[in-house]
């Protein structure tokens, strides 16, 4: 909403400065968007009356005029303005003046003639982006008066944006009623004689949905003058609101928008056959608007239409055959109330919104049209004359909105806002917003005036109340906290920690779009197809991602297009599996490294990161989670020889391995790319510590090297040690050398690992321990074929 | 016999000053004081003596082996420390070397700025609640006083799914989702992602807000502008910090307020990041509407409640001095190693 401070102060003029005024408008929930002077900054502009116009002796596209500027002479002003004529009153500016656009005003020859200012049109003071043509200026300007006193233009224009349920403030009149309690200071009404009805002339208005239209009013105004024009301080008020002059019927009808909130629409009556009826849209059916687009209708939309079919979207734009012309002669005069929620994103679903519309659909005053339609009447018959007829009005009472009796309990207030008001206050308070308000013993009951239509419960007045009162006013204080204790579970590692452990080996945490390009998503995983969005913000943006891989490695294209020869990423977030059971919404922990394993540095040497660098990292993170298992298994996008399913007892906690050759080189990605992805739910569970006692006693290693097929997992070869050794007893195995080459034959591999034995109550004898490595060895080569290396 | 001692005393000491190894020192030792030494010699001789001159000669022999060794043991302690001096001259390194290093990662900015905020408010009681983010309509709209059609709906730029669901909007709906869950009394915050169909230089299609939400018996205005107050001031560390209260509207609270704080740029002054005016709007909040309640099916009569939203992005921006929302999303490594 926007409008001008020398308006508003029409209405109502607290004393208080435009600073203070637009603090007391934020304040009271009008927030003050911008604040902008009216005209640029500009002298020696004046009104200036045309006394003689010469043609150019030299020149036939110049007028050598002069003019009477209020001075003891008269000016010379040489002038391309063709159809300039005598007694006509115009903005010059003078010697000395520099216009907005920085041009100095010097006296001048024009092709020999001297000229002592020059014509300035709305466009060229800065008024308006262009003009057409000169504007002439009403002829009772008094001639050498300043431009700037004449038309007012020191004022502010204000912008406020309101809040949707502020469509009372979508008015002049609106903002006026805000100042005028927040100051305590009385709003002025718009004082006007309701035009003498002089025609009989009526065209009959029939509503068939009452619920859509409870209020239709409808009026003729027969014999206008179309050609005359708006009066300046009208285009100026509209000018200011940010609306265009566009001829005197719209100007008055947009102009009693602006002033009381009531949009309104005016029809050529010579276009309307038969009478007015408001209904239901048929589906189908066809209305082009005023803007020149072509509409079909669906059923819910309401419509003004005639015996030949619709004229225009109740309460959102007229049609384009009804609408005025320039020949217009004869008007019908539209005011009514339609229903919000009839209108309520009507607009929107026909790719419109417009200021009718905007209003409607946040309510308007359902009392206003009565009181609109003189007022549009009186505004119209002063500036293009005509005969007014009756005012014909369809009203249904009971679908007509009715105000609520709203009860206000002084101790919900005291308590919701956390202060005790005088009884006084709130009842002026509430009298000031226009509430009708009685004294009860709980507090008070009060009924909202019919343009607080969004007053309708207690809650509404509190809020109000403490509005009024000001925000800043009421106390501030500290919720009570009861100093219960409640358990915070230990057997869940905090994902804090988590995202620590990466961070120390290294990892930068990223955050990366929920959704993802189709083709990349399809690309890394094609078993799966992805939840697709009805309206992307764009097609790269379009699905939901099935996992964070394709986030990490556009977050690695994007990093190693910029020289990093190092990129270590995770992050942490849902991934969105559909499935036959429904979308599934799981978090998950997912890590990307690419690169050199260190920064580049004197003291070590560098290489290539590889599988065993982040399973190192996932085993670190997988510390505290039981029985963890990796598993050789194929994945669609994983290198089939360097891919691990990561396992915990029964449940599958997630893949790690190298990006498929194929895979990055279809995304134009470079090699070895390590990655992994984990279920954070099952993460995150971790085993509480459970001491047992420490043994005194020594304990024993023992080395062996076993030679075995190399297709044989290490992980079998140590689970198979482990299950041969007494629990008790074994402390520990570890593997400590791989061998494969040259001294070995093909297909067989060498493994090294050591075997430490403790027990809790006497030193091991040397019986026993050479027991326990003969059942290692005995099971190591039934089960594997393994051999001693000798 | 005194004479024969005396030129070996100070023939020994003359060859224990010269020795510089020791080795040299040593073979001195044994020529003098050694089985066959030449001082052990003399002792040899002390039996076939007079009781009287083996008596004096004892004595002064042993002086002079007293004396000897002391030197002897003088050097040594000399040639050994000039011996450690020299072995730690010779592995003495260049200390301004750079250490051996690996990678040091990061926390995203909004991540570390989430969990400032969660430990806020961990202190003062509240839980984490976390929610869907593929949400349906009840949820994200009507459960919180959004009916279809509803004007604040076109506020909120929706990501829709054919059959109806939506990208969550904010984190409100996990509001609704707790009060359903559980029993007031409630004191709980809900930080995560949320999603808005708009992207331009202030606007990315997805964000992250923080809701907090207290449902209690006696819960008012005035707590929640305390509660604000702390917080943002603790935010900041700014025990000054200047902040106004907006009235505003959302529909699931009432009444509602929207937080301006002092622009922390400017201090108040004006700046481009708070377009001159000095303050800059960092959250929405108000008194949870008695429409919400009854969805979530809590007695508003009993209870009362407060709930806020927050900007996390924004407030990283502010508390870091980041000047471009859209840096969040790009993952530029030289961005996230600012925050290492």
């Amino acid at each position: 909403m926007k409008f001008s401070e020398s308006w508003l102060r029409k209405w109502v003029n607290p004393e208080v400065t435009t600073e203070k005024l637009l603090e007391q408008l934020t304040m009271a929930g009008l927030e003050v968007d911008s604040i902008e002077p009216a005209a640029p900054p500009f002298e020696k502009v004046v009104v200036a009356e045309v006394i003689s116009v010469e043609p150019h002796p030299d020149a036939d596209r110049l007028r050598v005029t002069q003019v009477d500027a209020g001075e003891e002479s008269a000016l010379t002003i040489v002038t391309n303005v063709a159809d300039i004529a005598v007694g006509e009153k115009v903005a010059v500016a003078k010697v000395g003046c520099v216009l907005p656009d920085g041009m100095k005003i010097k006296k001048a020859k024009l092709r020999g003639v001297p000229s002592f200012g020059m014509f300035c049109s709305m466009g060229t003071l800065g008024l308006l982006e262009e003009s057409e043509a000169l504007e002439r200026l009403p002829v009772d300007a008094p001639v050498g008066s300043s431009i700037r006193e004449y038309m007012g233009l020191d004022d502010q224009i204000i912008e406020v944006d309101l809040t949707p349920n502020r469509g009372d403030c979508l008015s002049l009149s609106g903002v006026a009623r805000e100042v005028g309690v927040i100051n305590n200071t009385a709003v002025k009404t718009v004082e006007f004689k309701p035009v003498a009805v002089t025609s009989e002339r009526i065209f009959s208005v029939k509503v068939e949905a009452p619920a859509g239209c409870p209020r239709y009013l409808g009026r003729v105004i027969e014999g206008i003058n179309s050609s005359a024009a708006t009066p300046l301080w009208m285009q100026e008020r509209l000018r200011r609101a940010g609306l265009r002059s566009l001829g005197p019927l719209v100007d008055v009808t947009n102009y009693v928008m602006l002033e009381l909130g009531q949009p309104m629409h005016a029809f050529d009556l010579a276009q309307l056959s038969g009478s007015i009826t408001v209904r239901s849209a048929k589906e189908g059916e066809q209305l082009t608007l005023l803007d020149g687009k072509a509409l079909e209708l669906t059923e819910e939309t309401l419509l003004i239409a005639d015996e030949k079919g619709p004229l225009a979207l109740a309460g959102i734009m007229g049609g384009e055959s009804s609408g005025i012309a320039e020949d217009t002669t004869d008007l019908f005069l539209e005011c009514a109330f339609f229903a919000p929620l009839t209108i309520a994103g009507k607009a929107r679903s026909y790719g419109l919104h417009t200021d009718a519309s905007h209003r409607y659909e946040r309510g308007v005053d359902p009392q206003l049209q009565q009181q609109a339609m003189e007022r549009a009447t009186q505004l119209l018959i002063d500036i293009v004359g005509g005969e007014a007829g009756p005012v014909q009005e369809v009203c249904d009472d009971t679908t007509l909105p009715l105000q609520e009796t709203i009860t206000l309990r002084a101790e919900r207030l005291q308590r919701m806002l956390g202060l005790s008001l005088e009884v006084d206050w709130v009842t002026q308070t509430l009298q000031g917003l226009g509430l009708k308000v009685e004294a009860i013993t709980e507090g008070w009951r009060a009924t909202a005036p019919s343009w607080r239509f969004d007053l309708a419960i207690e809650a509404d007045l509190i809020e109000e109340i403490g509005r009024i009162y000001g925000y800043d006013q009421l106390p501030s204080t500290h919720p009570e906290l009861s100093a219960e204790i409640r358990s915070n579970p230990e057997a869940i590692t905090p994902l804090s920690l988590i995202r620590q452990t990466l961070v120390d080996q290294g990892y930068h945490e990223v955050i990366t779009y929920s959704f993802v390009d189709p083709k990349l998503q399809q690309v890394m995983d094609p078993e799966h197809e992805a939840l697709a969005l009805a309206n992307p913000i764009s097609s790269d943006l379009s699905v939901m991602r099935t996992s964070l891989w394709p986030g990490l490695l556009q977050s690695l294209e994007f990093n190693s297009k910029r020289q990093q020869s190092q990129v270590r990423l995770f992050e942490t977030g849902l991934r969105f599996i559909p499935g036959t059971e429904g979308l599934q919404q799981q978090r998950v922990i997912s890590g990307l490294i690419y690169g050199d394993i260190q920064p580049e540095q004197w003291g070590a040497s560098s290489r290539t990161v590889d599988f065993f660098d982040m399973k190192g990292d996932v085993e670190q993170l997988l510390q505290q989670c039981s029985e963890v298992e990796f598993i050789a298994a194929e994945h669609p996008v994983l290198h089939p020889g360097k891919s691990a399913q990561i396992r915990t007892g029964e449940e599958l906690l997630g893949w790690m391995g190298a990006l498929h050759p194929a895979v990055a080189a279809k995304l134009s990605l470079p090699k070895n790319i390590i990655l992994f992805e984990l279920d954070l739910a099952l993460q995150q569970q971790r085993t509480i510590p459970q001491f047992s006692a420490l043994s005194k006693f020594p304990m024993i290693r023992r080395d062996l090297a076993i030679l075995l097929s190399d297709q044989i997992p290490a992980q079998s070869v140590l689970n198979t040690v482990k299950q041969s050794v007494d629990e008790q007893l074994l402390r520990d195995v570890r593997l400590f050398d791989l061998y494969q080459g040259e001294h070995l034959k093909a297909g067989e591999k060498s493994l090294a690992f050591g075997i430490f034995l403790q027990h809790d109550a006497r030193t091991l004898t040397d019986e026993e321990i050479e027991a326990v490595v003969q059942s290692v060895i005995e099971q190591l080569d039934m089960q594997h074929g393994a051999k001693l290396r000798v | 016999m005194t004479t024969e001692l005396n030129t070996l005393v100070s023939e020994a000491e003359a060859a224990i000053t010269q020795a510089t190894e020791l080795t040299a020192l040593d073979q001195v030792r044994v020529a003098v004081l050694g089985k066959k030494g030449a001082l052990t010699a003399i002792l040899k001789t002390l039996g076939s003596m007079e009781p009287e001159a083996r008596k004096e000669t004892g004595a002064a022999v042993n002086r002079a082996k007293q004396a000897l060794l002391q030197k002897i043991e003088e050097k040594k302690a000399a040639l050994e420390g000039a011996a450690l001096n020299e072995q730690l001259s010779k592995e003495t390194i260049d200390v301004t070397l750079p250490g051996r290093s690996s990678h040091q990662g990061s926390i995203h900015p909004v991540t570390r700025t989430l969990e400032r905020i969660e430990e806020l408010f961990r202190r003062v009681g509240f839980d984490i609640a976390e929610g869907p983010e593929v949400e349906d309509d009840y949820h994200n709209f009507e459960a919180l006083n959004i009916p279809a059609h509803h004007p604040a709906r076109a506020m909120h730029d929706t990501f829709y799914f054919p059959d109806g669901r939506v990208l969550r909007t904010h984190t409100s709906p996990v509001q609704v989702r707790v009060m359903e869950a559980k029993e007031p009394p409630l004191r709980v915050i809900a930080p995560g992602r949320v999603y808005r169909c708009d992207s331009d230089l202030t606007h990315t299609p997805m964000f992250h807000q923080v809701e907090g939400l207290i449902v209690d018996e006696s819960v008012s205005f005035a707590d929640l502008k305390g509660l604000i107050h702390d917080f943002l001031r603790s935010f900041f560390e700014q025990d000054d910090l200047q902040l106004r209260f907006r009235p505003s509207y959302f529909p699931f609270t009432e009444p509602s307020a929207e937080v301006d704080i002092e622009c922390v740029m400017c201090g108040g002054e004006g700046c481009r990041v708070c377009s001159h005016t000095g303050w800059l709007e960092v959250l929405g909040c108000g008194m949870v509407h008695p429409e919400v309640f009854r969805h979530a099916e809590v007695d508003t009569e009993k209870y009362t409640g407060l709930a806020f939203g927050l900007g996390v992005e924004r407030l990283a921006m502010l508390r870091y001095g980041i000047n471009d929302l859209r840096l969040f999303f790009e993952n530029d490594l030289r961005f996230l190693k600012s925050f290492a």
